[in-house]
């Protein structure tokens, strides 16, 4: 077994997302879903988890240029972070307004962009947190914990 | 019924398989392996799809079914017959005659499950308009899609109606019939599906949301239907037996018929396994929560497209939607109202819940699973990402987890095993050139990294 207590508990998982990849979207969230249902968490955990990693992914292919998504896991819960360089987010506050979105047209006519994907992650998510830079891009932290 | 371990249609005949690993990548539970040159199914993971069925070019892979013998257990004999049984024959009225030719196989009674899906298609119709049930409801006809959902989906179990698939409610009208009918003791009935998938036999020995069936067994479609042909090529005259299905009932054989006879406002169907998957995996997204009603069929084409059905399901729509229109009831034998007393007195509703089936977790407790989690992800950085199915499992990941599970070893993978081959070759020869100091030159030594050995040149 493990001797090092401290991350001995903790798995984690990296994966890069590219913006304007709609083929792609979902894949990393429904990676995320299959290894967290293997490990054996409680399905609501499951579930809020999956959609706010799928929220947090669309965010990135529909906005960003390119990204980056983490997964921690451990017995206290699953942690979700999603970073990504791009436009940034003026008005935090107005974005976790449902219905509030800045999605293109052509993107809206793929079923995407309907300004639900933040307060979806709020929804799901215990603990949320998100820092972002006009021009630099935005950082997001969801923590759904264990029940 | 069993209490511990579980009951499959899906077998498979070992004489026939040959090892290919043709099944292994089809199954949308990652449920087979093949080990010593044959297929193997992971019970417990299992939901009886019959995808393997359809994918077996060798024919290995069998739905067990019950054959004419279990007849001789009862004194009285229903068979209940599909409305994609209908799908099977011309539609000049062959269908009828096609029931009649069941009388003379032994059974004492036809009842056609169209029926009991007219009682259904009412009863879901009164749940989602009730507004109180989850948005979207999804259907619960077809087992499959249940155990699909017992074991991928399981946050979803409470968006399925509670309403039992047509073919329970039908079995459980035409004993009662027959029993009013013939004063035979109930016991002594029996009542047979003609099942078009091994789904629904399954269904019958295990059922999932009751305690026992009401079904008493469960014949191949495909047997009956050659059984029936040669009746019908050997006897002149049958007489045709009349239709009690209405149009509406018997488009549940086809898919998209179930969504049509619900009628709720906003409706989705969808069939084949895995496009199951992905409109449940937008379910549980929250997407398509706008939506009232989803019909979900495992196979392409509903259940004319059931592995045990001898007709190709795009002919047999036609067929069945113009034998509905021919031949079809006008009215239903239970009216809506009745359906409605039906539903409120708990007749049509489940009478044990629908659980979840973990089987895809890891381990018991989660610092384990999270410590066999970590192993399968270096494990899958090593393989080579081809999912070629050579080790048996489906894919390298699922080769992973075989090998976090213990059920299998590194060297299943066959370019790992070849690296290690090489390895050990490029070994022995290094050691082949070896020679013992008293016979060899000192320039014969391997040269050392900086080392500062003599120079090699010959």
């Amino acid at each position: 077994m493990s001797s090092d207590k401290k991350n001995a508990g903790v798995f984690t998982l990296e994966f890069s997302v590219n913006g304007m990849d709609f083929a792609a979207a979902g894949d990393v969230a429904s990676t995320i879903k299959r290894t967290l249902q293997q490990l054996g968490l409680d399905p609501s955990v499951v579930r809020r988890a999956a959609v706010a990693a799928f929220e947090a992914e669309t965010n990135i292919v529909i906005h960003a240029y390119r990204g980056s998504m983490r997964l921690n896991v451990s017995t206290r819960g699953v942690e979700i972070v999603a970073e990504d360089e791009g436009p940034g987010i003026a008005d935090i506050d107005l974005a976790m307004q449902d219905g509030f979105s800045t999605a293109p047209q052509h993107v809206r006519e793929m079923g995407f962009g309907a300004g639900m994907g933040l307060p979806n992650i709020k929804r799901c998510s215990d603990e949320l947190e998100i820092e972002s830079t006009v021009g630099v891009g935005t950082k997001l932290r969801a923590f759904i914990s264990s029940p | 019924m069993p209490v511990s371990g579980y009951f499959h249609s899906v077998t498979l005949d070992e004489s026939l398989c040959k090892g290919c690993t043709n099944c292994i990548k089809r199954c949308p539970t990652e449920a087979i392996r093949v080990r010593e040159g044959k297929a193997h199914i992971i019970e417990e993971r299992c939901i009886d799809c019959g995808e393997c069925i359809r994918t077996c070019t060798n024919h290995a892979k069998t739905a067990l079914t019950d054959g004419f013998e279990r007849l001789d257990d009862f004194e009285y004999k229903i068979a209940l017959v599909p409305p994609a049984f209908m799908g099977l024959w011309r539609p000049n009225g062959e269908g009828s005659t096609a029931l009649a030719a069941l009388l003379r196989l032994g059974f004492d009674q036809v009842f056609e499950v169209a029926v009991a899906a007219d009682v259904v298609a009412d009863a879901c119709k009164l749940i989602i308009q009730s507004g109180k049930f989850a948005r979207p409801a999804i259907s619960s006809a077809c087992p499959a899609v249940i155990r699909l959902m017992q074991v991928r989906y399981p946050t979803l179990i409470p968006n399925l109606i509670p309403i039992e698939a047509p073919v329970e409610i039908a079995a459980h009208m035409a004993k009662k019939q027959a029993q009013q009918l013939t004063n035979i003791p109930r016991h002594k009935i029996g009542a047979f599906f003609i099942t078009p998938c091994p789904a629904k036999v399954t269904a019958i020995k295990q059922p999932v949301g009751r305690q026992t069936s009401d079904l008493d067994g469960a014949l191949s479609a495909a047997m009956i239907y050659g059984s029936i042909a040669k009746v019908l090529s050997e006897t002149q005259e049958l007489p045709k037996i009349n239709l009690y299905g209405t149009p509406r009932g018997m488009r549940w054989g086809y898919a998209g018929g179930e969504a049509e006879s619900v009628q709720p406002t906003s409706t989705l169907a969808v069939d084949g396994i895995h496009n199951v998957s992905s409109v449940l995996d937008e379910v549980e997204r929250g997407r398509l929560s706008d939506i009232d009603f989803i019909e979900a069929q495992a196979c392409v084409g509903g259940c004319l497209g059931g592995c045990l059905m001898s007709q190709n399901p795009y002919v047999g729509k036609l067929r069945l939607q113009k034998a509905a229109a021919a031949f079809g009831a006008g009215e239903q034998i239970v009216s809506l109202e009745e359906a409605r007393q039906l539903y409120e007195q708990g007749e049509l509703g489940f009478d044990t819940p629908i659980e979840p089936r973990p089987v895809m977790k890891l381990a018991p407790d989660l610092s384990r699973a999270l410590e066999m989690m970590k192993t399968i992800e270096t494990t899958v950085e090593m393989l080579p990402g081809l999912d070629c199915g050579a080790c048996g499992s489906p894919s390298c990941r699922s080769l992973a987890e075989d090998i976090a599970r213990g059920r299998a070893l590194t060297t299943d993978c066959i370019f790992l095993l070849r690296e290690r081959v090489r390895e050990l070759a490029e070994e022995m020869v290094d050691l082949a050139r070896k020679v013992p100091p008293a016979m060899g030159q000192q320039n014969d030594q391997p040269k050392r990294e900086g080392g500062g050995g003599v120079p090699n040149d010959g």
